[in-house]
């Protein structure tokens, strides 16, 4: 819409930038200070002249950190658990998607089922139950214990059961006349279509298993088994020095500024979201418009 | 002709076996679970082991000192982060609406989008970093601007508006993204109408933006309703300390330390009991209004 640019608007115009401006650079700030004192030298750090740039640049804390043994083993652990959890979430959030997607004409126990999924939306056990349930399947301590009791995300499951009904039945149909059957339907025929939702669904699904991190905690009680979002937790919140079990690694702890290695942690925890972001934020943002705006 | 059509329908219900069974075990089971509540939960005894003793949990928690206070936080915490998180991203998303370079537009959503996916271990680590009182920035930028310097993460009176305020800091991108697709949603010969009519930018913004967005809003606000007593655990429970208890601790972090830390298994599950079935009704009385307000069927 084509406007009269009166001064009153032009200067609207500017705050607006600068407003906005200055509130898009304050989501980035605190990282930046982060990385600073991450790349700072001790001395400058306890000085206080660190602020938005490195002080006598030196990467000795991240060399460090790439050699302690635990931040390498739940690396590992998160790398496996993030692979195994978006593959389950995957092939179980379209499995499930697909019958409770058909009209009840075709499928009669349907509704049904969606109660049984949905209820479980609504009110669940609780933390000490679940908890009691995994110790008595005997996952306490093993990767499922974080893959299974979350490997159904029923939210994903609604929102791909509302995009398969939105397509055309004529498709579905003509396949049925061709003679496929529900399975060949529903890889040949809807996931190709859903891809879009699909992809969204499952970036949300990898942030959320690599940032997970309580259920890391409580179901392992061997610290080797932590994510590294469990283990990362203990060394900034907690700071537990009970984990570290070498004295050469106490040597170097008093070498190295202890905020410059919590920066350097919290830098590499938040790295792997930061690369992808970029790519994929296309995505991420046609996802929440694509489960809320209704026509 | 009933034998064709179980053949037919077969595949479906093989398709939706494995999801069961997990729900069945993970889902279902605790809730079977939920009798602990009702028994002196010995851990060593198990669930079948265990004596019974009624509502003697409840009446336990209920006598404890801190248990109103938690619940008063928790519904303080959350309300100011609703209303905030209502204020914040609508402002916002009005303000980029007016943007017209599409180039600049983008890179602010971009950005404001980002603290959504760090975790609250990340973000933590990070605020205890900027708002220490030493060493922190913010505290050493009040500093030299003549401010005292204040204890952020410690001072009872400051925590819940630290909590509300990072919060805000790192959902708000979501829900402005959300209010702008709406923003773009409204018929544009509407603004042209109001145009003829003689309305400036205020009148405009009053009476065909605001109301446009209405609906989206209200389903936002009840759809968070139902999470009024969590009141994000994941981000108390790594900012917070003993000295902020008072004004800092919520349900969850409570039933936290009493049932995992002091193993008062129990306890711990009856207060978890009481939530949910408030959170349970609270949820069903939100996707009714939903309904009925926004005309939003959930599924």
């Amino acid at each position: 819409m084509v406007q009269q640019k009166t001064w009153g608007r032009k200067a609207f115009d500017v705050f607006n930038h600068t407003l906005l401006a200055v509130l898009a650079i304050s989501c980035l700030l605190p990282l930046i200070n982060i990385l600073a004192i991450s790349l700072s030298s001790t001395n400058a750090i306890e000085t206080g002249k660190v602020s938005f740039w490195p002080v006598e640049f030196t990467t000795f804390a991240y060399e460090h950190i790439a050699r302690t043994k635990p931040f390498q083993t739940s690396l590992l652990i998160t790398l496996e658990r993030v692979a195994l959890g978006v593959a389950l979430n995957f092939i179980l959030t379209v499995m499930i998607a697909y019958p409770l997607s058909r009209e009840v004409s075709s499928f009669k126990m349907r509704t049904v089922y969606v109660w049984v999924f949905v209820f479980t939306m609504l009110f669940s056990g609780g933390l000490i139950p679940t908890y009691l349930v995994v110790k008595e399947a005997g996952f306490l301590d093993t990767i499922w214990a974080l893959l299974l009791p979350t490997a159904v995300p029923i939210f994903n499951v609604v929102l791909l059961l509302n995009f398969f009904r939105n397509l055309p039945k004529e498709l579905t149909e003509a396949a049925f006349i061709d003679g496929a059957g529900h399975w060949s339907i529903l890889w040949n025929i809807m996931v190709p279509l859903s891809l879009p939702a699909l992809a969204t669904v499952t970036l949300f699904s990898i942030v959320g298993h690599w940032n997970e991190w309580f259920y890391g905690l409580i179901y392992m009680n061997d610290p080797a088994k932590y994510p590294l979002s469990s283990y990362l937790q203990t060394i900034i919140i907690r700071f537990d020095l009970s984990s570290i079990t070498d004295t050469t690694q106490l040597e170097l702890l008093s070498k190295l500024n202890n905020r410059a290695l919590r920066s350097a942690q919290i830098f590499l925890g938040a790295l792997p979201v930061l690369l992808v972001y970029p790519f994929l934020q296309k995505y991420f943002m046609s996802g929440i418009v694509l489960g809320s705006v209704k026509e | 002709m009933r034998i064709k059509r179980m053949w037919l329908e077969l595949p479906l219900h093989l398709m939706l076996i494995p999801g069961l069974v997990l729900i069945l075990i993970f889902s279902y089971g605790p809730m079977v679970g939920l009798v602990i509540a009702f028994q002196k939960f010995n851990y060593a005894s198990g669930l079948f082991g265990s004596s019974w003793n009624g509502l003697d949990n409840f009446k336990y928690v209920y006598s404890l000192p801190d248990t109103m206070n938690v619940i008063r936080n928790t519904i303080v915490i959350s309300v100011m982060k609703i209303i905030a998180g209502l204020i914040f991203p609508i402002v916002t998303a009005l303000l980029l609406n007016e943007l017209r370079k599409q180039l600049f537009k983008r890179t602010i959503q971009t950005l404001i989008y980002l603290p959504n996916f760090l975790s609250w271990v990340i973000l933590s680590g990070i605020l205890i970093e900027i708002l220490s009182p030493a060493t922190g920035i913010l505290n050493s930028l009040m500093a030299s601007v003549g401010l005292e310097k204040v204890f952020f993460l410690g001072d009872p009176g400051w925590f819940p508006y630290v909590l509300v305020g990072s919060d805000v800091w790192k959902e708000f991108g979501f829900s402005t993204i959300v209010y702008l697709a709406a923003l773009a949603s409204i018929n544009p010969t509407l603004y042209e109408a109001a145009v003829i009519d003689g309305a400036g930018r205020w009148k405009q913004t009053w009476h065909v933006t605001l109301p446009g967005m209405l609906p989206i809003i209200v389903l936002l606000t009840t759809l968070s309703l139902g999470q009024v007593l969590n009141a994000g655990f994941d981000q108390v429970f790594n900012l917070y300390s003993p000295v902020v208890y008072s004004t800092g601790d919520i349900l969850d972090t409570y039933v936290y330390r009493i049932g995992l830390v002091n193993g008062q298994f129990g306890v711990a599950t009856a207060v978890g009991l009481f939530k949910s079935v408030i959170s349970f009704f609270l949820i069903c009385l939100s996707y009714i209004l939903a309904y009925r307000l926004a005309n939003y069927r959930i599924f």
